[in-house]
């Protein structure tokens, strides 16, 4: 019988704040995986400057490119495909990455494939798990996403959860913000939570009414901003670490709460996180006692493939690829790319 | 023989050609340009793919990739800019920067007047640049810009020559400049006028040219070094400038 040959992907992020370029081999090995992130650049303003992220990224694609090929010991010609991410995302940050892979693929007429950003967000788990299946429940936690997934298929996505209003990642940056920790808030967050009491005070855990499954968070970051605001006014100190360990508490038993009860009513005995704020120590801990609790299989990939990056793009690239995806050279940057959308 | 691959997505147009020359005079093999919506993500690779198919050119014989490289949209720089970059790594080949507004003007080779591209940058703005051609060599008179409409209008009442103006910045301030800011001009007895449509917008023709020229004289870069030159900073820079000044 034939040896079944190899399919290496090159995969390109550049979604949001990180420039990142990977190789993976069918889908669960990566051979390289090159992050430049912007960060630091970004801190002076607040927050993510989508025209400084996108100036970025031109000054850094090809470089990150070159590494990851370099760092994976291959070149172009021994390539399967390129993978791209289409988005969702900052349009003028996801348009640097769509034309480079366009004009990579066109030149060396590798098969192009576009990939949904939470897609390869989800496909994380496979590299971290290698033998990860669908049908799963994944819930996707990010600063500018907030989705509870069921995962039928490589390709197939149900949303049955969403937020309303702000991204769970979206909140903490928000709150570390009024506590004056600054940005990024999530591992700011995470890191002053650890020496505060997280039942110091007590915010809201919000419930959407008509959905079991909808997470809201403005009204827990609204509930911070006036508790200090309260303290403000009386005269009261603030202990941020118990601001924080409390807000972050909130967060997370709202978001282990539902994933739970996904799992439940969608009788799949497993869960995945994923995304920026899959990497938080107080929700990976909560989920991981209630899975323990419940006899669910829990996932989680390592902090490196929870923020962006492009070895996760190259991994949901592959199944993608398998499953006869291919754009041509109009492919577009679509900033609010719905999950599932082809 | 060299032969180069043109891009310029810098504005409104989307511009595709490939030059080829050598000592002895240098030849337009194609040139598709497209003033049509700017949907260049779009358009741009299609557009050099008709290229290659109506003029059945193999990528491994071009010797350098031109690309308008700035001011312009910073979104359409980019595009034009990440293409030519992803060219340029998939072919190891290196790149040939050329200045927008330097092509542009020298769509109008060979003229005695002075040539003044205006882009329209917004806010009251225009990139612009004044030019001339000596001894046949396009010669910048004023240097690359965003100014206001006003500030380079006085600037050139001050020369005091016959001016041809074009980019897509003239349909925006063509009437102003005739009715109020060359007033001066006028008076003293200089001519200003206005390209005609084969000659007024961005052409990736006159990006290859230039860039045969660039590629003699060793004006390269490579793939990974090339960057647009956006000539403004983002808006977030300038009011973090701001503040700081104040502050």
């Amino acid at each position: 019988m034939e040896e079944k040959k190899d399919i290496l992907i090159l995969a390109i992020e550049s979604s949001c704040d990180e420039t990142a370029a990977a190789v993976v081999k069918n889908g669960r090995d990566v051979l390289s995986n090159v992050i430049s992130s912007q960060i630091a650049l970004h801190t002076l303003y607040g927050g993510v400057v989508p025209e400084i992220a996108s100036r970025k990224h031109i000054e850094k694609i090809n470089e990150v490119i070159q590494q990851a090929l370099t760092d994976a010991g291959v070149t172009l010609a021994d390539l399967s495909a390129v993978g791209v991410t289409y988005g969702p995302g900052l349009v003028g940050a996801l348009l640097v990455g769509v034309a480079e892979a366009k004009a990579i693929s066109y030149a060396t007429k590798l098969p192009l494939v576009g990939v949904h950003h939470i897609e390869g967000h989800i496909a994380a788990n496979y590299i971290e798990d290698r033998e990860l299946e669908p049908p799963f429940v994944c819930l996707v936690v990010s600063g500018g996403h907030t989705h509870l997934v069921v995962v039928r298929d490589y390709d197939t996505f149900e949303i049955v959860g969403r937020t309303r209003d702000d991204a769970a990642g979206e909140a903490f940056d928000k709150v570390a913000r009024a506590i004056g920790l600054g940005y990024p808030g999530g591992p700011k967050i995470d890191k002053a939570a650890r020496e505060g009491n997280p039942e110091a005070i007590h915010f809201p855990r919000a419930k959407v009414a008509d959905s079991p499954y909808d997470f809201s968070f403005s009204g827990v970051k609204s509930a911070v901003l006036n508790y200090l605001n309260s303290c403000k006014m009386k005269g009261e100190t603030v202990i941020e670490a118990d601001v924080a360990a409390s807000f972050q508490r909130a967060v997370c038993e709202v978001l282990v709460s539902h994933a739970i009860q996904a799992v439940k009513d969608y009788q799949l005995p497993k869960l995945a996180l994923a995304g920026g704020v899959a990497s938080n120590s107080e929700l990976r801990r909560l989920m991981k006692e209630a899975c323990e609790k419940e006899k669910i299989s829990f996932y989680y990939p390592s902090p490196l493939l929870c923020t962006d990056n492009a070895a996760m793009i190259g991994a949901a690239a592959y199944y993608e690829y398998q499953k006869g995806t291919r754009h041509g050279l109009d492919l577009n940057a679509v900033p609010n790319l719905k999950l599932g959308e082809r | 023989m060299s032969k180069v691959l043109a891009l310029d997505s810098s504005g409104l147009v989307a511009s595709v050609a490939v030059v080829e020359g050598d000592a002895f005079g240098s030849n337009l093999l194609a040139e598709y340009t497209v003033n049509y919506k700017k949907t260049h993500s779009q358009t741009l690779l299609p557009m050099l793919d008709e290229i290659v198919r109506m003029t059945e050119l193999d990528l491994q014989t071009i010797d350098a990739i031109a690309i308008a490289a700035g001011p312009g949209s910073f979104t359409g720089l980019r595009i034009g800019s990440a293409t030519a970059k992803g060219l340029g790594l998939a072919l190891d080949r290196p790149l040939v920067a050329v200045p927008t507004l330097d092509a542009l003007a020298y769509n109008l080779y060979g003229t005695d007047r002075l040539i003044c591209p205006l882009m329209d940058a917004r806010r009251n703005q225009v990139y612009t640049g004044v030019y001339t051609f000596q001894n046949g060599l396009l010669t910048r008179v004023l240097e690359p810009a965003a100014l206001d409409i006003r500030e380079i209008a006085e600037k050139l009442c001050e020369m005091k020559r016959d001016v041809i103006f074009l980019g897509d910045g003239v349909p925006v301030y063509q009437r102003t400049l005739e009715e109020v800011l060359l007033t001066d001009l006028s008076l003293h007895g200089n001519r200003y006028d206005f390209a005609p449509a084969h000659l007024n917008k961005q052409r990736a023709g006159a990006v290859a040219a230039l860039a045969l020229q660039y590629l003699k004289e060793g004006k390269t870069q490579t793939a990974a070094e090339h960057c647009p030159e956006y000539l403004r900073l983002s808006q977030a820079e300038r009011e973090r400038a701001e503040r700081e000044g104040k502050g």
